[in-house]
C-alpha cells in the first residue's frame, strides 16, 4: 500500500470489515449441534468457519497497519466493547433459527456486493482478501437466501417467523450504508467504495428475495447506528465478548 | 465404543448344520469377504444388528458435538476456533454418512432420531462427561477420537458395504482429530502452571470414561460371537481396549503426564500394559441415563428438535409448493 494514505483510517475501515465477520462468525457458532437439521448443523459449522477464516486475514492486516505489535488475536480476544467496529447488525442475538437466517442474508447480500467492489480496490491485499472471501461468499448468500425464500414461502407460521424476524432486524440495516470520514479517506485512496454507493444494488437484491420469499420490507425503518463508528454499541456485544475472550483474560500470557 | 452392548439375536452361532441355504449362501460370501450389499439377501437378525450398531454409532457422533460444542465459543484463539469449528463439523458430517448407511437398511433418519430422543436407542456414554476446561478439547481428541479410531479402522473391513464405505471416510478425518487433540494437550503441558493443571485434570477425568467406550468384556458374549462371525465386530472389547492403552501410556509419558492408575505398569510376559478396568458399575449409571450430563445432552438434542419442527416444516412445504408450480407449467 502507498505511503501516503492515511493509516488510521486504512486500519479501521479493516477492522469494521474484520470485526463484521468475527461478530458475526462467532454468533453463528453459537447454533453448534443445536439446529433444526443435520445439514443446517453442518452448513451453520461451514458458515462459521468460513467467517473466522475471512476474520483472521482482515485482522491479521489490521494490525499489521497499526504497527503496535499486536496479532490479529491480540485484537479479537484483548479489545473491549468501545474498540469493535461491527456493524450493530451482526452483534445482535440468534433468536430462533429464522431470525438467524434473515441475519445472515442480510448480511451476506451486503457482503456480496462489498467484496465485489473490492476485488478492485488499490490496495492488493485487500484485493485478495476480497477475493478468496467473495468466493465462499458466494455459497453463503445463495443459501441464505434459498431459506429465507423457502420459510418465507414455506407454512404460515414460519411465513409469521420471517416477517418478525425481517422487521426485527431490518432497522439495523441502515447502518451498512452509512458514509463518514474514514469511508472518505477510503474512497480517495481507491481502497474502498462509498458505503452509499453500495445501496441501490442491496435494495435490488434485497427486493427480489424478500418478494420471493413472499415478505414484507418495512416502510422507513429506522436506522440504528454506532456499531462501526464504536460510539454505540448494543448491551450484547459485552456478553459475547464474556464468553469469546474469558480464557485469554483469565490466563493472559498463555500460548494455545 | 461409540456403539457399545449392541445386541444381536440373544442365541448362540448357528452351525452350518442348522442353517438355512440361504443363510448357507450368505455365511459364505462373509467368509470369502464378499461385500454385503443393501439389495442382498440378509437374515434379519443380521440386518436388525446392523440398524442398532449404526444407529448407535450415528447417534455418537450427532451428540458427540454438544461437550465439545460447549468450548467452540470460548476457544483461545481464532485458530484454535476454526480447528474446533471444523471437527464438529466433520462429527455432523459423520453422523450424516452413517445415517445414510443406516437407511439402505430400510430405517428413515427421522425415525431413528424419534428413538434417540425417546431413550429406545442409546449413544456412547462417553459424551455424557463434562467438558470443563480448555484442556478437555485437547483431551477429548487425543483420547476419544483415538479411542474410536481404534474400533473404526478394523470396521472399515465390516461385511456391510455402505458401513465399511462409510467407515473408510470417516477413519481419515478422525485421525486428523486425534492429531489436533494430541497438540492441544502438548500446548497445554508445557504451558503455564495452570494449563498443565488443566491438563492433568483432563486426564484424569477422561482415562477411566475413555477406557468404558470399548464396552464391558465381552469374551464370553453370545452377541459378540455372532457379529464376529457376520464380521460387523471385528475385534473383542478386551483386545481394543488393551491396544488403546498400550497406544496411549506412552504418549502421556511423551507429555509429561500421568494416567491416574497407580497399578498400571508394563509386562513384558504378556508385552502389554496391565492396567486397572474402570468402574463398570458406573458405566452401567451413565447408560441407564445417570451420568452427569445425560439430562442436558438428551434435553439439547430433544429442543433443537422440537424447536426445529416449524423450519422443517416451513421446507418442506415450500419444496411441495415449488413442485407444484412446476407441475402446473
Ligand atoms: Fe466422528
Ligand atoms: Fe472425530
Amino acid at each position: 500500500m502507498a505511503d501516503t494514505i492515511d493509516r488510521t483510517a486504512l486500519q479501521q475501515f479493516l477492522l469494521r470489515m474484520g470485526d463484521n465477520t468475527l461478530i458475526l462468525g462467532h454468533r453463528v457458532s453459537e447454533w453448534c449441534g443445536h439446529a433444526p437439521v443435520l445439514e443446517e448443523d453442518i452448513a451453520l459449522a461451514n458458515t462459521a468457519l468460513d467467517l473466522i477464516g475471512q476474520t483472521q486475514l482482515w485482522l491479521d492486516y489490521a494490525a499489521e497497519v497499526e504497527g503496535a505489535g499486536r496479532s490479529a488475536d491480540d485484537l479479537a480476544f484483548l479489545r473491549d466493547v468501545w474498540d469493535f467496529r461491527n456493524v450493530l447488525l451482526v452483534e445482535l442475538p440468534n433468536g430462533d433459527f429464522g431470525q438467524t437466517l434473515m441475519r445472515q442474508f442480510l448480511y451476506d447480500a451486503w457482503a456480496s456486493i462489498m467484496l465485489g467492489r473490492l476485488q478492485k480496490s488499490a490496495d492488493e491485499r485487500v484485493r485478495e482478501i476480497a477475493e478468496k472471501a467473495a468466493k465462499e461468499n458466494a455459497y453463503h448468500v445463495e443459501r441464505s437466501a434459498d431459506t429465507v425464500v423457502g420459510l418465507g414461502d414455506g407454512t404460515e407460521e414460519s411465513h409469521r417467523r420471517m416477517q418478525a424476524a425481517l422487521d426485527y432486524l431490518y432497522p439495523y440495516v441502515g447502518e451498512l450504508f452509512e458514509s463518514d470520514a474514514t469511508d472518505a479517506a477510503m474512497v480517495e485512496a481507491g481502497v474502498a467504495p462509498d458505503p452509499a454507493g453500495l445501496r441501490e444494488d442491496y435494495d435490488a437484491l434485497v427486493g427480489r428475495v424478500m418478494a420471493d420469499a413472499t415478505l414484507r420490507l418495512p416502510e422507513k425503518a429506522y436506522v440504528h447506528r454506532g456499531g462501526r463508528s464504536g460510539t454505540m454499541h448494543t448491551e450484547h456485544l459485552g456478553h459475547l465478548l464474556c464468553t469469546m475472550q474469558w480464557l485469554q483474560r483469565a490466563y493472559p500470557g498463555c500460548r494455545w | 465404543m461409540y456403539a457399545q452392548m449392541v445386541k444381536s439375536t440373544g442365541k448362540g452361532v448357528k452351525t452350518r448344520e442348522e442353517m438355512s441355504e440361504d443363510e448357507r449362501a450368505f455365511q459364505d460370501k462373509i467368509d470369502a469377504d464378499t461385500k454385503i450389499e443393501p439389495r442382498d439377501w440378509m437374515p434379519e437378525e443380521y440386518r436388525k444388528t446392523l440398524v442398532r450398531q449404526i444407529g448407535q454409532h450415528a447417534h455418537s457422533e450427532i451428540v458427540g458435538q454438544l461437550p465439545e460444542g460447549n468450548w467452540i465459543t470460548r476457544a483461545p484463539t481464532l485458530e484454535r476456533k476454526m480447528i474446533l469449528l471444523a471437527k464438529v463439523q466433520d462429527e455432523a458430517g459423520h453422523g450424516l454418512y452413517l445415517y445414510a448407511a443406516a437407511e439402505t437398511l430400510g430405517v428413515s433418519r427421522d425415525e431413528m432420531t424419534e428413538d434417540l430422543l425417546s431413550g429406545k436407542m442409546k449413544y456412547s456414554s462417553i459424551f455424557n462427561y463434562p467438558t470443563l476446561t480448555w484442556a478437555d478439547m485437547g483431551a477429548v481428541g487425543w483420547l476419544v477420537d483415538g479411542a474410536a479410531i481404534m474400533n473404526q479402522v478394523p470396521l472399515q473391513r465390516t461385511s456391510y458395504g455402505p458401513y465399511s464405505r462409510a467407515m473408510i471416510r470417516i477413519c481419515k478425518e478422525e485421525s486428523f482429530h486425534q492429531r489436533q487433540g494430541y497438540d492441544i494437550m502438548m500446548k497445554m503441558a508445557q504451558g503455564s502452571p495452570e494449563q498443565k493443571r488443566m491438563a492433568q485434570d483432563a486426564l484424569n477425568r477422561f482415562w477411566y470414561p475413555s477406557l468404558m467406550m470399548f464396552g464391558p468384556s465381552d469374551a464370553d458374549s453370545v452377541h459378540s460371537a455372532q457379529s464376529m462371525a457376520w464380521k460387523i465386530k471385528i475385534n473383542t472389547n478386551d483386545e481394543l481396549r488393551q491396544k488403546f492403552v498400550d497406544q496411549t501410556v506412552p504418549q502421556a509419558e511423551y507429555l509429561g503426564l500421568s494416567i491416574p492408575d497407580p497399578d498400571l505398569k508394563w509386562n513384558a510376559e504378556r508385552g502389554h500394559y496391565d492396567f486397572t478396568e474402570p468402574d463398570w458399575q458406573e458405566f452401567f449409571d451413565v447408560i441407564k441415563g445417570n451420568g452427569p450430563c445425560n439430562t442436558e445432552r438428551l434435553g439439547d438434542r430433544t429442543r433443537a428438535w422440537e424447536e426445529g419442527r416449524w423450519v422443517r416444516e416451513g421446507l418442506m412445504a415450500h419444496a411441495n409448493k415449488r413442485a407444484a408450480r412446476i407441475a402446473a407449467e
